[in-house]
């Protein structure tokens, strides 16, 4: 099978950028350049797309996804979590370990691979757990997750606190050359909090999070990794602290990394008035302050990439009273726009937005993705990105309709998603 | 003359004019308390549901007491705070509530936000008797009512409310009501209970009680919640009474004639000396009797916008 994508604009980030066709053979990428042409065995079975006033780029590779499965599937499933990537523009997504049972052993790693396969949907990569249960005592079989196919470790939202537990599994983790995660977060600080601790927080009575929770175990891990020679990539990073402190330890050439969220740096604190658990999750909406200092760190390079932290919920769970209601939101399909915004407002250029989304995370964690080398995976997302539209969540793919950009008039749309050269996605209107 | 409103969540969502429509409605509801019978027909066949989530006599007594002086049906529910556990969301509950035809639902509920939560989700009024450590629209107005009962004028005057200011839902709604009204406001406690920029609500804060108890014309003393104790906000009771109780010394620093406020119930010996709780200016038994007033007044014009 074949495929030949004519006449958009190719953005393979740091390679090209220009007018081109992309011809895909088979799951590769075949050749991208001026005029190409379908082998004459091909022709009559191959699909031609048009992709005149599109953008067609590297499949995106999403570094942070709760697929929920095992465990959660009323929340969601790797089928419909895929589903949900697909239709966003992803190609790969990595799996957080918050699952029951917790991904901290090969079984559930193959389980996860297995049900993707199924699915067909994208890849997946599997993120393991750095402890046992993910309950910070004693370390997961990180080897035995390494060769299942874990691609990097991480306790997500129930974060090693115990200093000397982490610097082992840093330290460990150098044998297998793994990225460790960390969701940073000192448990004593945010105990209980439910937002951030700010000004909307004292007048709506809500217990707050402190900026600080973050940014003492941003520093904790810095100095680990610092002590280690470790690989941490930090996830979600919500305060101008934050960003600070990654861009001072990166000038002192820390092996570090992190990520934000698009939600993190299209809100503040003021979404959650009224009460809206749809704009609670973890680490919560920050300031005006924090989300400038969040667009300067992706636009210096403070910060490596965009990850969605896709955390689906049910109807139910977040009809709750809001510090009863789960942290979390989706963002697969609606990360696209919300990044195109910020080169609409002059953040970032149009590459550097697609690169955060592809190139970068790929590298991050040292996948072979988020490129259009010839021979590379035929992974490619081609995007409308003009197109106009208004979320609505009862149209999302994902089980999760936990969104706070409901309603939100939007530009930038994903058309077509191919994973290994099979086209998964096409976008209807 | 009603609210133009289903619901009374939040004294931050009401208008100034709105503040003084209920204060001068629970004027002639204050006359009928003092009859020989206590009773008016304004509520006959409505339901008032007392939904309380948290224990509580006074509130819980009050409302029932002006809904019965109003003539309506009057229920108390009071779920064991199991139910969430037990898979019944507050919405759900509520929604069976409502289907028995409730009016007005008045809620305590120990989560922020679950008044706001609960109008939006149903038909009937939704009064709010406290929501965690978020608003108690009608202790602040009772609080009010009782102010200008002692014909003192909301502008200009100066208050100090001092205690736990962070985990205070009386704190809240006053710093709320009385800012709207353009009194000045102090703010008192240690630092552990002063809740985030709450300098940015208008308000002045303070840390030592003999500075900012100085020319104040009323004194609001909050319930210190003893159980607090141990979660390092502050370090003993005995210490916490010497910084922040409410002894004689201190009233004598505040303006003369300066009315001492509680909503109850008071810890003797913690915030406040006995002497003062029991003093000519202490004002706290007014605000017990004053509560039914104002909530009969909160029910009635809630209830002409419901019907």
């Amino acid at each position: 099978m074949a495929i030949l994508i004519k006449g958009g604009q190719v953005i393979d980030a740091g390679r090209f950028n220009g007018l081109a066709d992309v011809l895909i053979e088979d799951d590769k990428v075949a050749a991208v350049g001026k005029s190409l042409n379908l082998k004459s065995q091909d022709k009559g079975q191959a699909t031609i797309i048009d992709a005149k006033g599109k953008l067609v780029v590297p499949g995106f590779v999403d570094l942070h996804v709760h697929l929920r499965e095992p465990g959660f599937e009323h929340k969601e499933t790797i089928k419909t979590g895929t589903a949900a990537a697909a239709a966003g523009g992803f190609t790969s997504v990595c799996c957080m370990p918050n699952t029951n049972p917790v991904n901290d052993n090969q079984s559930v790693t193959e389980f996860i691979l297995e049900q993707a396969r199924a699915a067909g949907n994208c890849h997946v990569f599997p993120v393991g757990a750095i402890t046992k249960g993910s309950e910070g005592k004693e370390l997961a079989e990180i080897g035995d997750l390494r060769r299942a196919g874990c691609v990097a470790i991480s306790d997500d939202g129930r974060p090693v606190m115990n200093s000397l537990v982490m610097r082992r599994a840093m330290e460990y983790a150098l044998a297998f050359d793994l990225p460790v995660i960390d969701h940073c977060e000192d448990l004593h600080l945010s105990e209980g909090g439910c937002m951030n601790e700010g000004l909307v927080s004292t007048e709506l009575g809500l217990p707050g999070i402190p900026p600080a929770a973050e940014e003492v175990m941003v520093a904790r891990n810095l100095a680990l990794a610092e002590l280690t020679g470790a690989r941490l990539h930090l996830a979600h990073v919500s305060t101008a602290g934050s960003v600070r402190m990654v861009r001072d330890a990166k000038a002192r050439g820390i092996k570090v990394t992190a990520e934000a969220c698009p939600h993190h740096f299209s809100l503040t604190e003021e979404a959650v008035q009224e009460f809206n658990t749809h704009a609670k999750m973890n680490p919560p909406l920050r300031t005006w302050k924090d989300v400038q200092a969040i667009k300067e760190g992706l636009r210096d390079g403070a910060i490596d990439i965009i990850a969605t932290d896709h955390a689906p919920h049910a109807i139910q769970e977040k009809q709750l009273e809001f510090d009863a209601a789960p942290f979390g939101v989706v963002g697969l399909e609606t990360a696209l726009p919300l990044t195109l915004a910020l080169v609409e407002e002059g953040v970032l250029s149009l590459e550097m937005a697609i690169e955060k989304l592809t190139a970068a995370p790929a590298r991050v964690f040292g996948l072979a993705k988020g490129t259009l080398a010839t021979g590379a995976d035929a992974d490619v997302t081609i995007v409308d990105p003009e197109a106009a539209w208004v979320v609505d969540p009862a149209r999302f793919r994902s089980m999760g309709r936990n969104t706070p950009f409901a309603g939100w008039k939007v530009k930038g749309r994903v058309t077509h998603t191919i994973v290994g050269g099979r086209l998964v996605y096409e976008s209807v209107s | 003359m009603s609210l133009k409103r289903k619901d009374l969540v939040s004294i931050a969502s009401l208008a100034p004019d709105e503040i003084s429509l209920i204060l001068e409605t629970a004027d002639s509801f204050k006359e009928v308390s003092g009859r020989e019978i206590k009773k008016v027909p304004a509520l006959r066949g409505k339901t008032v549901v007392n939904f309380f989530f948290e224990p509580s006599t006074r509130t819980r007594t009050s409302f029932e007491l002006a809904a019965k002086r109003l003539s309506a049906d009057v229920i108390n529910f009071s779920p064991s705070s199991s139910s969430v556990v037990k898979g019944e969301t507050l919405l759900d509950t509520a929604r069976n509530i409502e289907a028995m035809q409730a009016d007005i639902i008045v809620l305590r509920h120990p989560a922020a936000g679950a008044a706001a939560t609960l109008a939006k989700g149903v038909k009937s009024s939704v009064i709010n008797a406290g929501d965690g450590w978020h608003e108690h629209p009608s202790q602040a107005l009772l609080d009010l009512y009782t102010l200008r009962e002692k014909k003192l004028e909301f502008k200009g005057l100066r208050v100090a409310i001092v205690g736990d200011i962070a985990h205070s839902r009386v704190a809240r709604s006053n710093i709320f009501a009385l800012t709207k009204l353009g009194s000045e406001v102090r703010v008192v406690g240690p630092p552990t209970m002063i809740p985030t920029q709450l300098d940015r609500c208008g308000v002045q804060v303070y840390y030592d009680f003999d500075e900012a108890v100085r020319g104040v014309d009323v004194i609001m003393m909050l319930r210190l919640q003893l159980e607090r104790q141990g979660r390092a906000l502050f370090p003993t009771i005995r210490e916490y009474a010497r910084l922040y109780g409410l002894t004689a010394e201190r009233v004598k620093l505040a303006a003369p004639g300066v009315l001492v406020m509680h909503p109850g119930p008071i810890n003797r010996g913690v915030e406040i000396a006995p002497e003062v709780a029991d003093s000519f200016s202490s004002v706290i038994l007014d605000q017990v009797a004053n509560g039914v007033a104002v909530r009969m007044a909160i029910l009635y014009l809630l209830s002409g916008a419901n019907g």
